[in-house]
Order: C-alpha cells, then structure tokens, then sequence
C-alpha cells in the first residue's frame, strides 16, 4: 500500500539521487574529466526539459479531448532538430562565439549590446514562463491528490498550498545549490544537465511503461486500441477528432518558435552546449526522443475514456489508470515521471530566467550606482552576482507559486502552456532576424518586440484570466468603448479563429512588420553594426573579431575587477595565460585590444554582455565608445588591407616622384651649368671683337699711326671686328627665337634646284674668295618642295660657306648631291677636305664649338647650332656622315604636301 | 594511365559533402510537407492517418539520423563545412575513354 | 735697354694691337699665338714680362701660367693676364695660380702700359 508517507520517502530519495549526480557530474567537471558530460546523449537528454508536466499529463488529457492535435506540440521541435542545419547550427555556433548567457543576452548583444532589449526580452520571458512554472508547481500537487484521493481510507493530503510550497521551496534549494555553485566562466551548469538527463531518463521510461502496461495490459494490443479509439471518435463531441488546419499548421509553428525561444530551451539548446557535435546527434535522437514520448498518448487516452468512469480527469490519466487497475509501482513510477518533468523544467527555467533578471536588471542597476569608480569598488562584484542569482531564483519560484495561489488552478492554469508559448515566441522576429539580415536594428527590434509582446498581452494572455479578470465581459464580446474592430479575440473583425492562432497569427505578424519596418528605416549605431556582421556572417568566420583599442586603461585595475568577478585564482590564472600569450612574465598582459576583446567575452560569460561591455567602459575610462573607435573595429581588416594598399601606393607615388624630382634637378643643374657656359662663351665672344675695335680705336684718339697706310688697316680692323659683332649678334638673335620656339615659318612651294641657286648665289663672295668648286646634278634638282625655303636656304648657305671655310684642300670642292630616299629628301655637301675629327664629331653642332682656331673664319661658331635648330622646325634633321671623302653633312627633310603641279621626285635613283 | 580529369574525381568528396549539407537543409522542408499532408484529406483521424503522421515521423528521423552521421562527423575540425581534406589519390588506376 | 714683352694671344687683331701699342712705348714685343708651345716659347724669347691671354688653341692660359710657375727659371716673371670672360672666379683662379695682373678685354691701352711698367719696376 502506498500511504503519503511512503510517497513522500521516494520522493525524498529520489531527489537525494539527483543530488548525488549533479553533485558527482559536477566534481566531475571540475576535475575537467568531461567526456562523458559532453556527450551527445546527455546533450539529447537535457533537451527534454522541453517535455514539462504539463505534456507528461497534459498530452494525455490533450489527446483526449482533441486526439492528433497534441502531436503538434511535438512536430514543431522535430521540424527545428532536424533543420538543424539551418538555424540551430549558426544559434549555436553564436552562442559560443559570443558566450552567450540567456535568449535576452543574445538578442541585447546582437543589436549592440543594448540593456533595454535586455530588460525587454528578460520581461517578456519572465511575464512568459511564471505561469508555466505555476503550472508545473500545480501539476505536482494535483499527483499528490490523485493519490490522497484514490486512498480515501488510507490518507488525506493535508493541503495543495502547503505541497505546493514545500515543492517550489525544495526546486528553490536544489536550483540555489547546483546552479548558482559557482559562478562557471561558460555558464554551464554539468550537474544539473546531467541531472535532467537522468530525469529524461525517468519520464521515457515512465511514460513507456505506462503505455505498454495500458497497450498489452489492459488494452488488448494494438487491435483493442484501435477499438478503443474508433469508441472515443464516436463518444468524442462533433469535430473534436478532425484536424483543424488553423490549428494544426499554427500550433506547430509555435511549437517550433516557443523551442527556440523559451528561455529554459535556449539554456540547454545553446548555453549548455559544449560541443557542436552534440547538435548533430542531437537532431535526430531529439525527435526520437518526441516520438517515443508521444507513442503511446493516444492508446492512454482512448483506453482512459474507455475504462475510466465519465468525468475523470484525462490530465491525470497516466497516473489513474495503473491505480485503478492497482499498479502501485508503476503509478509510482508514472507519479516520479511526473515530478522529473515538473522539476527539470522548473530547476532549468529558473536558473534561466534568474541569469537574465541578474545580469539585465540587477546588475544595470547596482552598476549605476556606481558610476566612475575605479576598480577596487567592484570588491563585492563576484557576491552581489551570486546573491542577485539566488534572489532571482527565489523570486521567480515566489512568483510562480503567487501565481498558482491566484489563478486558483484548475482548467484556466492548464491552458496557460500554449499562451506562455506565444508569449515568448515574439521574440522570435528579433532573434532570427538578428541572425540572419544584417539590416535589422535595434530600434526595430525594440518596437516589433513591443508591439508583439501588447498584441499577444491584449488578445491571448489578459482575456485568459476570464471574464472576471482584467478584460471585461463587454470589452471581449464588443471591443474597448464599442468598437467592434478592436475585439481582443476578433483583431480587425478577423472572427471564428481559434484565440490562440489568432493572437498567435496577429502579433507575429505585426512584430514582423513593425520590426522589418522599424529596421529598414532607422540607422543601426556602429556597434550594432559590428554586431550585426558578427552574428550574421559567423559561419564564415573562422575566429571573434577583435576588439577595438584604447588608451589608458592599466591591465592592472582590470585585474582588480576580474579578480571580483571571476575569482582571485580563476582571475589571476586567466590574467597569467594572457601575459604568457603575449610572451610576458607576471600576471600583467598589455591592455591590447585582443587581451581587452577577450576579458570581456570572458566576463560576458559571467554578467551578460551588456553588463561586462559597460564594466569594462567603466575601468578604461568613458562609458561610451567613440563611434571612430567602433568604425575603426568593424573594418579593421578592411581598414589594414586598404591602408597597406594606400601606403604601397602613397611609397610608389613617392618614388616616382623622387626620381622625377632629382631628374628634373639634374636638368636644371645640367640647364643651369650651360646657361653659365653660354653666358661665358658669349661674354667672349662680344668681347674680342670688341677689344680690338676698342685697342684701335684708342690708338686712332691718341694721334693713330704715322704710317697713313698703317692707318688705313687700323680703321679696316675696326670695320670688320664691328661686323663680325653685328653678325655674332644677329646669329644670337637668330638663335635664341629658333630656340623659344617662337619663329614663324613661311612655307611655300619652291623647285630644290631654285633654292640651292640662292644659296649659292649667297655665298658666291666666299666661295670666289676661297676658289671653290662646287659640284651639282641640276637634273636631280627639279622636284618641287613645301617648306620655308628661305630657312632652308639659310642652312644650305651656312653649309656652303662653311665648306669654303674650312675645307683645306688645295683646290677645294663641294659636291652636292639630292635625292629621295623612303619619303624625305636627302640633300648632302660633301667636300673634299679632310673633314671633322671624329672625337669632334658629337659637338660640332653645339653653341660656339668651333673647330678650328681660325678665328679670322669669323664665325661665333653658332652657325651649326642654329641649323640644327632650323631643320628641327622644318621638321628635318642634319646630320654630320662620316666617313665620306671629306668633311660631310646630310640635310634630310620631308618632301611635304606633294603638289599636284610638281613634278614627281625619282625615287631612289642614285646619280652619283 | 591516368585521366585528365582527376581533379574532378578528388573534389568528389568535397562535393558529396556539400550536397549532404543540401540535402540537411532541405530536410525541414520535407518534414513541412510531410506534415501537412494530413490536412489535404478531410474528416475525423482515423487509424490510418496516425499511422501516417507516426511512420512519416519516423521516417524523418531516420533521415536525419543517416545526414548527422555524415555532417557531425567533422563538423568541429571544419567550421566553414564547406570543404573537406584532400583526398589521397587511390592507387587504382582511373580510366575514361 | 729695350724691355722684352712676350704676348701669347690667339686674336690676330688684338695680338697686332698690342704689339702697335708697345712698339710705340719703346718694347721689344714678340708675339705667339698658341697655347701648346707657348711654355717653350716664353723660354726661347726670355721676355722681361709676359702678356698671357686664358682663351687659347691647345693649351689655356691658366695651364701655361701653372707650367711658368712651377719651373725655376719662369718662377718670377711677371705675368700680365688678359681675358674675354670677365667673371670673378676667373680672376680668383688667375690670382691663385700666381699672376701679377689680370685685366679684362677689352682693356684700356694706358691702363695696360703703366700695368707693364710697373710690372718691369719701371
């Protein structure tokens, strides 16, 4: 016979079991002996705190009253599990990335590290998960009942409220002590993870048991069953077995929303997980695990209406039928069964939400009184933190039996699962989001967070206390102040749904909405954006970003903290790694941005991000982060590479610019030093012809000589020095506009032999004087040329008098031969003297490089040079030839714009 | 003699990895389906559609049992999951004509 | 006693002026017009003071100033320098190598005579 007193003893013993393991799992852990704990099994295991009391009994009770559906509480998670791929793997992988305390923390830290989105979702898990914890703290007394109720004769319960207190007092001492132990640097919990996997264990097999007890026990095999069930389809009221789609599709998407979001999923889900292996194995021995759980719902349902008498509880079949039919044993088994889901789900859920309310509201708000301390204030940092987590967890479990104490139980309570679920899948749009669009801001999330949160308050939750309670009678049958669009079960005359799917449908879309809208028009701040790229993109990133850099921040002060906050041992350890790292002696490392990005992951881990992000901001001095700073952070690598590029450049530039640089001053140097060589030659050659005309003139002042013939030669002296600096002058002049480029040239069209009979005729003086014979095929002569003749003329007559100059043959000859050669005209004077040395042959054409000695020639040694000149305008060349006969010049031009009166040039027709 | 196209035939684990991994996204979509299929037929859940939903269940998980013994398997060595070690060439000769 | 003058200058004009000038002074004036043989020549004739044009064919004037007073039996002859290019460093270069006077073409002829004699300590 179980009497209240045995049951009480198992349970006592039972939670001493779970006390040993946590307490063993957790020795284990810190002896880092953690193969076992990381496994995936037990990974698989802890997820199950999904299955709460409330699916334990209530998917019996579900299936009772509306067959399949229940299944759906169980198909959404399925569907997340083994789209694992998609979604869980980049949650995870962020999660560990940016040691991720809670579901608040995830969502603050993706939009910037934000408290108020903190507050915000910790709010909204809060409001979200009480009266699930309510639930579960009243599924566990009404198991005792079933009991106390059953053995009429034997005992009485006392009294629910009273097991209830004893329950949610004992969950807040087991919680205390295996979750708050420690303040563990991942938030990882292995005791209480492994003891939940033992608990899973217990509720499978449980359930299992009392399933095949009721299939092959009393059931009569699958045939009875099915029986049974076509007898409950028939008894059952009108449409209560059809699948309603609404429903079907919308209670599975929930399911699958409220998986990801409950904030007990997300610790086990993300938080708790150490191995990205375990997500693998997980997604599908996660659905395995659903499905055996939900195997035998429905043979327990049918079998309990069939048999059990009409009016009794179908939530508490699993436990009525073993003891009507006087299986103590195994209603012990299916009551522990019970008790693990409601205690797992309470233990975790509770040190979730006491993360959240500590790192989001407690420690903000001790943070803010202390506003520009150094780091010696942060002494009682570590204390406040656990004792905020044990307050927490009071509080919560306070709350949740207040509000057991207050819904008064019973059938309004049972509903509150669905409602909690839409209740925290608002959260949902802004962590998806988050993931997944790099666009979604804070400002978005904020207000898609509240507009879901108000619509899925005013159309599910506030009209699920009744009609007594916060929304009136007459506001739900007509809306707030008659207006029907606002009915809180009727958005917008949307009427006939099932409440739960539309509130469901309603908020999620207009969070959807409003968030996407939000976003897409506000401007996310820098960090945001850092964030932003982090989550999204941390799949492809193969390592955390670093941090940003600062000034004067002593590694020393943030020592101080770390050691408040971590532990003196755990922080000194830590604080050496990093020095040694940085190949440093000592516990000090170098506040490098890497060192400063770490410890605040680090403290993440232990304060939430927003906390540690503004503790750190505290001790370096300015709580706020210069946007430079932060734009500097986001791109850094992209700065790096673009300024390396830049300097690459800027250096290329700056060689070049050099090389230009010096070359451009070796001209100058190179012009200069000529200019002062020019200046220098024409300086002398002004001055002797003027220092004999001066010396001659002096002597004709004082009296001249007595020789009247001596006189004479004195005075021609004078004549000629005087035209020889008129001619040097005017050479000069010549010169210096042909340089300047500012010559006008007048081209026309002339016969070559005409112009070579100018210039002959020009020199007929000299060359009469030197007796020279010039030799000439006037048959070659006659093709026609487009140029400025009297330049070329010029050239030619310099030439000619050259060649009479300076030739020093005995009977000197000129020949000069024209012919066409590839387009231009080749004019040379060839004589037959003994011509320019070749050493001389480069320079011949320079300003005042005379030759000879002979300074009676009366050249200034500028007549080359200028016809040089004249050729590059005409766009011609002159050329000294080598090797000739005699001294050899090649005047080559272009034949110009061929006229049609001009006769032809022969081409290539040698005539000499 | 080997072919000219062994570079191909190396990439081939590569590239059956990254069809799993399609195939693991696709996973979810089938499940939807599978799901919703109950709805396509009207009127009271009989035996045959438990059986339905639970074999497809069923199915589904066995699926991803078969894709997470592939993806799981170096899914910590390699983060990015999108290439996998080179393949030591076999020794077997490969020959197309 | 006649006073010898040698001057080595390359302009036949000006060497005939000069030579005009002094020849009416009363000097014994011998010309040479280039800069390769002038050394040999200054040794040959022995002048009592020596007119050294810069610019000359072969050799400068500077070089064979240079030559003069490196050798023992032209250490102390006194050299009147001429020269077109009337730069300052010219004159610096010229006063260096050792030159008594340097005047700059064109050149006034008194100028030059009283320079003369006073080179000869006249």
């Amino acid at each position: 016979m179980l009497t209240f007193n045995t049951l009480v003893g198992v349970c006592f013993l039972y939670v001493i079991m779970l006390f040993l393991v946590a307490f063993v799992a957790d020795k284990r852990a810190r002896r880092s002996k953690v193969r076992f704990l990381s496994s995936p099994m037990i990974y698989t295991l802890s997820l199950s705190v999904f299955c709460t009391a409330w699916t334990f009994y209530g998917a019996v009770g579900y299936a009772a009253r509306s067959g399949l559906e229940f299944v759906t509480i169980y198909l959404g998670p399925t569907l997340v599990m083994i789209g694992w791929w998609w979604f869980l793997r980049k949650l995870v992988r962020v999660g560990r990335s940016q040691r991720v305390t809670s579901i608040a923390d995830l969502v603050s830290s993706r939009y910037g590290k934000s408290n108020l989105l903190g507050v915000l979702v910790t709010l909204i898990a809060v409001i979200g998960t009480t009266p699930y914890i309510a639930l579960q703290l009243q599924s566990v007394t009404l198991s005792f009942a079933v009991f106390a109720r059953d053995r009429s004769a034997g005992w009485v319960i006392p009294d629910l409220e009273q097991t209830a207190i004893w329950v949610a007092g004992g969950l807040a001492l087991f919680t205390i002590l295996f979750g708050t132990r420690n303040l563990d640097v991942n938030e990882r919990h292995h005791g209480v993870v492994t003891a939940i996997a033992v608990e899973a264990v217990v509720k499978l097999v449980a359930l299992m048991a009392v399933g095949i007890f009721v299939v092959w026990g009393i059931g009569g095999g699958p045939q009875g069953i099915s029986a049974a069930m076509e007898q409950a389809i028939q008894a059952a009221p009108e449409g209560a077995w059809s699948l309603q789609g609404g429903r079907w599709v919308g209670l599975t998407f929930l399911s699958a929303a409220a998986f990801l979001t409950l904030p007990r999923m997300f610790q086990v889900l993300v938080v708790e997980n150490v191995d990205e292996r375990q997500l693998a194995t997980a997604s599908w021995a996660f659905p395995l695990y659903l499905f055996l759980m939900s195997l035998f719902v429905i043979p327990i349902a049918v079998v309990g209406l069939a048999i059990l008498p009409k009016g009794e509880n179908p939530d508490l079949f699993v436990l009525t039928l073993p003891l009507y039919f006087e299986q103590d044993g195994l209603a012990m088994l299916a009551f522990l069964g019970g008790f693990s889901s409601a205690t797992s789900m309470v233990i975790v859920a509770s040190i979730a939400l006491a993360t959240m309310v500590s790192n989001h509201i407690i420690m903000p708000l001790w943070l803010s009184t202390r506003l520009g301390v150094d780091a010696s204030e942060y002494r009682d940092a570590r204390q406040i933190l656990l004792s905020a987590r044990r307050l927490s967890i009071v509080g919560i479990l306070a709350l949740g039996y207040f509000y057991y104490r207050i819904s008064g139980g019973g059938a309004a309570l049972a509903a509150i699962g669905l409602i909690s679920f839409a209740g925290v899948a608002q959260v949902l749009p802004a962590m998806a989001g988050g993931l997944f669009w790099r666009g979604a801001s804070r400002s978005g999330a904020v207000a898609g967070l509240i507009t879901g949160f108000a619509i899925w308050a005013y159309t599910l939750f506030l009209p699920s206390f009744g009609e007594a309670g916060v929304i009136s009678a007459s506001v739900l049958a007509d809306g707030p102040w008659g207006i029907a669009a606002l009915r809180p079960q009727a958005l917008f005359g949307v009427d006939g749904l099932d409440p739960v799917v539309h509130a469901l449908f309603w908020s999620l879309i207009l969070n959807c909405s409003v968030f996407v809208s939000v976003s897409l028009l506000s401007f996310p701040s820098p960090l945001e954006r850092l964030q932003a790229a982090q989550f999204v993109n941390v799949l492809d990133q193969s390592g955390p970003a670093r941090g940003r850099s600062f000034n004067a921040a002593t590694s020393e002060d943030l020592l101080v903290m770390a050691q408040e906050i971590m532990g003196s041992d755990q922080a000194q350890a830590w604080f050496q790694a990093q020095a040694e790292q940085q190949g440093k002696q000592g516990y000090l490392p170098d506040t490098t941005p890497d060192f400063i990005g770490r410890l605040e992951r680090e403290l993440s881990g232990l304060v939430g991000t927003a906390t540690a992000h503004a503790m750190i901001g505290q001790i370096l001095g300015g709580t706020t982060v210069s946007v430079d700073d932060l734009l500097a952070v986001a791109d850094e690598t992209q700065q790096m590479l673009e300024q390396t590029s830049q300097l690459e450049a800027k250096q290329l530039e700056l060689t070049t610019t050099a090389r230009q640089l010096s070359e451009v001053n070796e001209k100058l140097t190179q012009l200069s030093i000529q200019k002062d060589a020019f200046l220098s030659q024409i300086s002398h050659e002004l001055r002797t012809p003027m220092t004999s005309i001066r010396a001659f003139s002096e002597i004709l002042r004082d009296g001249g000589a007595n020789d009247p013939e001596a006189a004479a030669r004195h005075a021609s002296i004078i004549h000629d020095e005087s035209v020889r600096l008129t001619r040097l002058l005017d050479d000069l002049l010549d010169l210096s506009v042909l340089e300047n480029g500012q010559v006008q040239l007048y081209p026309r069209r002339e016969v070559m032999r005409d112009v070579l009979d100018r210039a002959i005729a020009a020199t007929s003086s000299v060359i009469d004087q030197e007796k020279m014979h010039i030799h000439r095929n006037r048959s070659d002569e006659g093709g026609a040329l487009y140029t400025d003749t009297d330049r070329l003329a010029q050239v030619f007559i310099n030439l000619i008098s050259n060649a009479a100059k300076y030739c020093d043959a005995k009977d000197k000859r000129l020949a000069i031969r024209v012919r066409q050669r590839g387009g231009r005209l080749q004019v040379d004077f060839v004589d037959n003297g003994s011509g320019v040395p070749l050493e001389s042959q480069s320079m011949i054409f320079e300003k005042f490089s005379r030759l000879s000695d002979q300074a009676a020639a009366g050249g200034a040694g500028l007549g080359l040079a200028i016809c040089r000149e004249i050729m590059d305008k005409l766009d011609g060349s002159i050329t000294y030839l080598p090797g000739q006969s005699g001294a050899a010049f090649r005047v080559t031009l272009p034949i110009g714009t061929q006229s049609p009166f001009g006769r032809r040039w022969p081409s290539d027709i040698n005539h000499l | 003699m080997r072919s000219p196209r062994e570079p191909l035939f190396l990439a081939r684990q590569s590239y059956r990895r990254r069809r799993i991994e399609d195939a693991a996204r696709l996973l979810p979509l089938l499940g939807v389906v599978l799901f919703l299929l109950p709805l396509m037929v009207g009127g009271v859940i009989g035996n045959v559609r438990l059986a339905y939903v639970f074999s497809s269940w069923f199915f589904l998980i066995l699926f991803a049992m078969l894709l997470a013994r592939h993806l799981g398997r170096d899914a910590e060595q390699q983060p990015t999951g999108a290439q996998s070690k080179p393949e030591v060439p076999t020794e077997a000769p490969t020959r197309t004509r | 006693m006649t006073r010898q003058v040698l001057v080595i200058e390359d302009e036949p004009n000006i060497a005939e002026a000069i030579s005009f000038i002094l020849s009416r002074d009363g000097w014994s004036v011998s010309t040479h017009a280039s800069g390769t043989t002038a050394v040999q020549a200054v040794r040959d004739a022995k002048p009592d003071v020596l007119i050294l044009d810069v610019m000359l064919p072969g050799k400068s004037g500077y070089d064979i100033l240079q030559d003069l007073r490196s050798a023992d039996d032209t250490r102390a002859l006194p050299v009147l320098m001429l020269t077109a290019r009337g730069q300052k460093t010219d004159r610096e270069l010229a006063e260096r190598l050792g030159v008594n006077r340097f005047m700059t073409k064109p050149f006034s002829n008194s100028e030059m005579l009283t320079n003369l004699r006073e080179l000869v300590g006249g």
